[in-house]
């Protein structure tokens, strides 16, 4: 199996750096808006975010349409840690647009904003994934119903982003932008610094689960060896989350 | 290669060239549980393999595998010169498998039953006549199966597996439900007199050691013995049980 | 493979006239929903957006209580067993038990949508009537696809009564959703006001794309 941690050191150096730039020049450089004043500073996070999960819940479809291709356990293991990062952040959009709404408009939930009702929908979907994983007991057959729903939900997530999108009563959002039209320069860099470093730190967080399971499934493998090959005993293993062989 | 010339397929057909069933160091795992490890061993045509063991060893779990249901986890298998799971498609369509499952549906007729699979094997109509009539099922063969009894509805079972004139049968205790006319009606289809080759599961030491050319043993998913059924007397089967 | 589907189609179709399992309790279940919403929104006429709205939620959880029995019988009657054994190509089954859903939403739809005309509608649904059967061919077709796939999926796993629905549902709000939109502009109260172009295209692509990920992808459920 590949180790995934290698260059995990630079990864996270360079993550925490932009990460912190990203917060400075929204904190300093960006200018603030007009209308929504400082909370509108939320959309440098919430956006990313939103960005990165979407881009996080294909790839975890591509990694299973890999997994069933290859039927190598390291793409089920891949996409099963895309699909769960991407949930959390998933509901890190969630909790910040709640926030935006509240300091913005002072509800903690509006209708109004597509990516929050669209991500609401898709958290309300991925939520079934470990549930399903859970219910289904051999590991191989786990592994193949997991990759046939990331496949199904990565094809659905851009359309459901559409839909929404396109629904008459989101003709005029409360943007979570700007609500001057087009994004000043200072705007758009910060926004993009921002996206690298939420991208950068996906990255990182995903090398860093693989390696982990990794690991563990080598620390298992070794003490089973120790142990004179007795294999574990039934039902000790289940889990939801795939088991790394080595 | 064979030099006997290739007419229609019937159970009876000259041998093909090669064994019917070559299985080498197969293994196949539940999870952490291992079903089958390591067997290995080869079915010339016409021949009929009875597998003993007790309840898990593994019986039902070799014949699924030949019958491409379940994908081997280990080790290669052929059936019929196909390589399993690879080629498994062009396996299906040639193996009869009965089972305690009949997989007849309830609600339907054993003709409409037996007219469904026949659609689905491309198999023509005139056949399931043939095997009603050689299964004394004709006068309930406009019965719903689920007012069958067990018996004839495992006789029924046996219409639908030999429908698509397979060379090859698997039978899981094909005696289990049957009573003795039963047993005698449908002998010339499933028996060693059919002519086919068989893989036949059994927990019957002396008859199942009656119909065998070759025994194999298994225990917890291992083979503990594989000897031609001549050379295998009944008190070693009774000793896979122990 | 065209056989296989007809033999399949044909099999699901006889069983469901003989006990009339899945589509007399989808169309009792509709009606009933009527009448809840006629209490629960206390409203006894509805135009435009609410119609729309009402009218497909209440289909999509009949065709619900549908997708739950798509393979019951098959995982019950060693039904997969023996379609696995025949030499035919296994998204045939797929497609058959896709066409035979849309028939029986179909006919639910029969009785669901007069009833409803008559219970709750306030606009006469004889002009949009033609545009309606486009929607609902379109809706019915996501709803066959995505929810024969899902029944799938759910059908071999332990909680599968549990996990159809929950996952059915979230995959389908594209579908209520642009369902609704394009009926509501059919049911509006000064008559229909045409038939909005795009979201009958949200509709299509869905089904294509879901068309297409269900052929490709239903293989693999089936294997072992």
């Amino acid at each position: 199996m590949t180790f995934h941690g290698s260059g995990l050191r630079p990864l996270s150096i360079a993550t925490a750096v932009v990460l912190v730039a990203a917060f400075a020049l929204a904190a300093f450089y960006a200018p603030e808006d007009a209308d929504q004043g400082i909370i509108q500073k939320i959309f440098y996070i919430h956006v990313p975010i939103a960005i990165v999960a979407l881009c996080g819940f294909v790839a975890g479809g591509i990694m299973g349409l890999q997994y069933l291709r290859t039927r190598d356990r390291v793409w089920d293991l891949r996409s099963y840690v895309a699909i769960h990062l991407s949930l959390i952040l998933g509901v890190a959009v969630l909790v910040t647009g709640s926030i935006w709404a509240r300091g913005s408009w002072g509800v903690w939930w509006t209708w109004d904003e597509p990516m929050l009702v669209s991500f609401l929908i898709v958290f309300l979907l991925y939520a079934t994934y470990q549930p399903l994983r859970f219910s289904i007991e051999d590991p191989e057959r786990q592994a193949r119903y997991a990759s046939v729903f990331a496949i199904v939900a990565g094809a659905w997530v851009p359309i459901n982003f559409a839909a929404v999108r396109m629904a008459d009563s989101f003709i005029h959002p409360r943007t979570l932008g700007t609500t001057t039209g087009g994004m000043p320069g200072e705007m758009m860099f910060t926004f993009l610094v921002a996206l690298v470093g939420v991208a950068l730190l996906y990255v990182t967080l995903w090398k860093f689960e693989m390696t982990a399971k990794q690991t563990r499934g080598q620390i298992r493998a070794l003490r089973r060896r120790l142990a004179g090959e007795q294999a574990p005993p039934a039902g000790a293993g289940r889990s939801a989350a795939p088991q790394v062989h080595v | 290669m064979s030099s006997t010339p290739s007419t229609a397929t019937t159970g009876t057909d000259p041998a093909p060239a090669g064994p019917v069933v070559e299985l080498d160091g197969v293994t196949r795992a539940y999870g952490e549980r291992v079903a089958l490890a390591d067997v290995t061993l080869t079915v010339t045509a016409g021949t009929t393999l009875v597998v003993f063991g007790p309840n898990g060893a593994g019986k039902s779990t070799l014949l699924r595998i030949l019958a491409t249901l379940l994908r081997p986890h280990g080790g290669t298998a052929r059936v019929l010169g196909h390589e399993l799971p690879r080629q498994a498609w062009a396996v299906r369509g040639k193996v009869g498998l009965l089972g305690h499952d009949p997989l007849l549906y309830r609600e339907l007729t054993v003709r409409e039953n037996l007219r469904f699979h026949a659609r689905l094997h491309g198999v023509a109509e005139e056949r399931i006549d043939a095997l009603l009539e050689a299964t004394a099922l004709t006068a309930r063969a406009d019965d719903p199966v689920r007012t069958l009894s067990r018996g004839l509805a495992q006789r029924a079972a046996v219409c639908r597996a030999v429908l698509h004139d397979p060379p090859l049968l698997l039978l899981d205790e094909p005696r289990a439900n049957l009573d003795p006319r039963s047993v005698e009606l449908v002998e010339p289809l499933i028996g060693r007199g059919s002519g086919r080759t068989r893989v036949v599961t059994s927990h019957d030491p002396r008859g199942g050691l009656a119909e065998a050319d070759v025994a194999l043993g298994l225990r917890d998913g291992r083979p503990a013995l594989l000897r031609p059924a001549g050379d295998v007397g009944a008190d070693e089967i009774g000793a896979l049980y122990r | 493979m065209r056989h296989a589907v007809a033999a399949i189609l044909r099999k699901d179709l006889r069983v469901e006239l003989r006990t009339a399992e899945s589509v007399p309790a989808m169309t009792l279940f509709a009606v009933t929903t009527f009448v809840l919403f006629r209490f629960g929104l206390d409203r006894e006429e509805l135009d435009g957006d609410l119609a729309a709205g009402v009218l497909w939620v209440t289909l999509l959880f009949a065709a619900v209580l549908g997708i739950n029995r798509v393979f019951v019988a098959e995982q019950e009657q060693g039904g997969f067993d023996g379609f696995l054994l025949a030499p035919v190509d296994r998204t045939a089954m797929f497609v058959a038990k896709a066409i035979a859903l849309f028939c029986f939403l179909a006919v639910v739809e029969l009785a669901a949508i007069p009833a409803y005309s008559i219970l709750l509608l306030g606009p006469s649904p004889w002009e949009p009537l033609p545009g309606l059967l486009l929607v609902l061919a379109l809706g019915n077709a996501g709803i066959a696809i995505v929810g024969t796939l899902v029944a799938g999926i759910a059908v071999r796993t332990r909680a599968r009564d549990l996990i159809g629905p929950l996952v059915t549902l979230p995959l389908l709000v594209p579908v209520v959703l642009a369902s609704s939109e394009a009926t509501a502009a059919l049911l509006a109260a000064g008559g229909p006001d045409g038939l909005p172009g795009r979201w009958l295209a949200i509709l299509a692509i869905y089904d294509l794309v879901f068309a297409l990920v269900a052929y490709g992808v239903f293989d693999f459920l089936l294997e072992d």
